[in-house]
């Protein structure tokens, strides 16, 4: 069913191509011969995705396998396409064939699951084992529908800084840094004494609610219960990931930062903060702010079980008048052969486990940090990491928890009535 | 026409002549309206319609992403009423547009001011002072974003050399409406100056002439002359700064930090209406379409009221003929 290639035929297509269709190839992505060479209807697929998901290449292998078929990417913003995407979905018309949806907004589509093909029905049901179990479920409708297919997971590691800890008195190297925090207790009082000892102006960690949210993404139930009960304000798991996050705070370890601002980005260049709860595709942006820091970073494992930050699915709008042509583009783009290539360009992790534990992921090193086994750190993380039950208002709940965290780092509320707050913003999400 | 009614009086002509008439008329009525009626047509399609649906959506409880929905009555509407948030985003709005328009407004009739006499390189201050208003307006938030940062923000490096401690310029309410107004005075500035340059270059000279007779000097020239005779454009430029300052969005939004929610500040203290309408309708993963249009029609009818309110004001400022 997916297109046929041999690596001879791509060659003469396209010779810069050779490389990675060997690759592939060699990795066993399914070839066949038929598809290749019965002409079909020219097709053009539309796709339409936020960042660069290192597509590019595949693309051009996909279309030399397929004749008549061409593919085109848009990219937007972040919030900017899955608000398209959600006005597109709304009036059924203006979607691409193909749409990447970020995690934190899988939840909310998926409950419309008639507005997406189902993709049960072009054979990705027996593809099931290829994911991690809680990557696979997060994109299931309510009756089982497959609404999407996994591509990257952004499994949770702790990026920090050798120098910092150095001169805090800590341990350096990544296995004893590990061992300083098998739980999240331990990180915050692992702070404590850093910042007894911490150069002047350097703080433990960045954000209180990267850490926050590093918590919560281990406890199960956290914010929904298996019902699709929204159970923040009885949910004692929650509250302590509050109240730790908030004993941090107070004890000076946070540098009181959001996530992706502007002064956040310069922390990384001045080296404001020791710590960050470190997703895998977080290497790339680091990289990107500081790369003067290069060598002084390491990655030691997340305290407690794993965790995730990020990642996404490619779905097949109901709208698309390729559905067919289209699912088997998402199949393909998410092969192990496609994921396992794009880790090694881009760096994002593949979703399945057999790549997770394959030569190819767990043996990547990046010199950037260290030299650290990030692979295999990454690697671990996702399969520790325990399925959680997310909802529709999970990005709009998480929102309010990182107001109120920014609340009392900035000094304007108390921990008490930020909570509370926090709860009434929630209650009037529900 | 009356030749030809005169050289040809048959009946026919006649009555073809009394048809040619009639076209006439008509042509002389209808066919202004057809001259104005491309406006209409695309007002109505692209104005009133909008306005009136988004009206019907706020009486239900629609959802973006939920294809079943019911009507609701006003429910929407005396919700807002106790929306504590709603309130605060009214308020944030005024605040911040008064903080910006007042300063610009009497900045602009100043720099016009001095524009109209005769200065060197006239073209060239007249040009730069219209550049902030060129440059592309997410570049601008981007660029005033960076400058009012916290830690390593320029306006606090330069606070700093004069001994004052670092400002949380967007965490904190007031110092958050200062940073926004301060983007938008820079950017609006130098358009209204435009506007009141080109007023006063129609205000004859005579005028100043015989005030200069009379003894005023350039300042009163400017209160009693400048001033009244461009009361027209200053009514203008009144209520466009109105309606823009009151819809204000993209600078408020590009400022945050974490703009996927669209909240304007972890305690929205900086959340203006338009802001809130769009946390409720595309912010985050709410989509309650419903109550955004509620709130649209909220924000409708204050820039109406305040436009009015204006406009009662402003017309007292003494007319050129009084």
């Amino acid at each position: 069913m997916m297109g046929k290639v041999t690596g001879r035929q791509h060659r003469r297509r396209i010779v810069a191509m050779a490389l990675v269709v060997t690759t592939v190839v060699g990795t066993g992505y399914a070839a066949t011969t038929a598809a290749g060479k019965s002409k079909a209807e020219p097709v053009e697929l539309t796709i339409s995705l936020f960042g660069d998901f290192g597509y590019h290449d595949l693309y051009m292998q996909y279309e030399a396998a397929h004749p008549g078929v061409t593919i085109k990417e848009s990219i937007q913003d972040y919030a900017v396409h899955h608000s398209n995407l959600a006005k597109s979905v709304a009036t059924n018309a203006g979607a691409a064939d193909i749409e990447a949806i970020e995690v934190g907004f899988i939840a909310q589509f998926k409950a419309q699951p008639q507005r997406f093909v189902n993709l049960r029905q072009y054979g990705a049901g027996a593809l099931k084992d290829r994911w991690l179990p809680w990557k696979w479920q997060q994109a299931l409708g309510s009756k089982g529908e497959i609404v999407g297919l996994g591509t990257d997971v952004g499994s949770l590691a702790i990026c920090y800084r050798r120098d910092l800890f150095q001169k805090a008195g800590l341990p350096t190297d990544r296995k004893k840094v590990s061992n300083l925090w098998p739980t999240w207790r331990a990180f915050i009082d692992t702070g404590k004494r850093f910042q007894k000892k911490a150069p002047k102006g350097v703080t433990f960690f960045d954000s209180g609610s990267n850490v926050y949210n590093a918590m919560i993404g281990q406890v199960n139930p956290a914010y929904y219960d298996k019902n699709g009960k929204v159970i923040v304000s009885s949910n004692p798991q929650v509250k302590a990931a509050w109240d730790l996050t908030m004993a941090g705070i107070a004890a000076g370890e946070s540098a009181g930062f959001a996530a992706f601002s502007n002064d956040w980005n310069t922390g990384y260049k001045k080296g404001s903060f020791a710590t960050v709860t470190c997703p895998a595709w977080m290497m790339g942006y680091i990289q990107g702010q500081a790369p003067a820091t290069k060598g002084k970073w390491d990655i030691a494992l997340t305290p407690g079980t794993g965790g995730n930050w990020g990642g996404s699915y490619l779905a097949v709008p109901a709208q698309s008048k390729n559905a067919a042509a289209a699912a088997d583009l998402v199949k393909f783009l998410t092969s192990p052969a496609s994921e396992s290539a794009i880790f090694k360009q881009t760096g994002n992790l593949p979703s399945q486990p057999a790549l997770l534990k394959s030569k190819a992921v767990s043996g990547f090193k990046n010199p950037f940090f260290n030299n650290a086994p990030v692979g295999q750190i990454f690697a671990t993380s996702a399969l520790r990491l325990k399925p959680q039950v997310i909802g529709p208002q999970q990005g709009a709940i998480q929102t309010a928890s990182s107001n109120a965290i920014q609340r009392v780092e900035q000094k304007k509320q108390s921990p008490a009535k930020s909570w509370s707050q926090f709860l009434k913003d929630v209650k009037a999400l529900s | 026409m009356s030749d030809r009614a005169a050289a040809a009086p048959t009946p026919v002509a006649r009555r073809r002549s009394a048809t040619r008439r009639r076209l006439r008329r008509v042509d002389a009525k209808v066919s202004p309206y057809l001259y104005i009626a491309p406006f209409f047509i695309l007002f109505a399609i692209f104005g009133i319609f909008p306005l009136l649906y988004t009206a019907w959506v706020s009486l239900t409880d629609r959802n973006l992403l939920n294809p079943t929905w019911s009507f609701i009555g006003l429910q929407n509407y005396s919700e807002l009423m106790h929306d504590s948030y709603f309130w605060n985003a009214v308020e944030n709005t005024l605040g911040i547009w008064v903080l910006s328009t007042i300063p610009q407004l009497l900045f602009a009739l100043v720099i016009a001011h001095v524009l109209n006499r005769s200065l060197r390189v006239r073209t060239f201050f007249r040009m730069g002072i219209l550049l902030p208003q060129v440059t592309s307006l997410v570049a601008v938030a981007l660029i005033f974003t960076q400058l009012f940062g916290y830690r390593y923000g320029l306006v606090n490096y330069l606070l700093n050399q004069v001994g004052i401690e670092n400002v949380n310029w967007e965490a904190g309410r007031i110092s958050s409406w200062i940073a926004l107004s301060t983007m938008i005075t820079w950017r609006w500035v130098g358009y209204n100056a435009l506007l009141y340059l080109a007023a006063m270059q129609s205000i004859p000279d005579e005028l100043y002439e015989a005030s200069a007779v009379d003894g005023a000097r350039t300042w009163r020239q400017f209160i009693h002359v400048t001033v009244p005779m461009i009361r027209p454009t200053i009514i203008f430029t009144v209520i466009i700064s109105t309606i823009g300052g009151l819809q204000l969005f993209t600078e408020p939004f590009l400022f945050q930090p974490v703009k996927s929610g669209s909240t304007g500040g972890s305690g929205r203290q900086y959340q203006t209406v338009a802001m809130y309408l769009y946390e409720k309708a595309f912010g985050g993963t709410q989509f309650d379409f419903g109550y955004a249009a509620a709130i649209a029609w909220c924000l409708f009818l204050l820039i109406a009221v305040i436009s009015f309110v204006n406009y009662l004001l402003i017309r007292r400022i003494r007319s050129a003929d009084s």
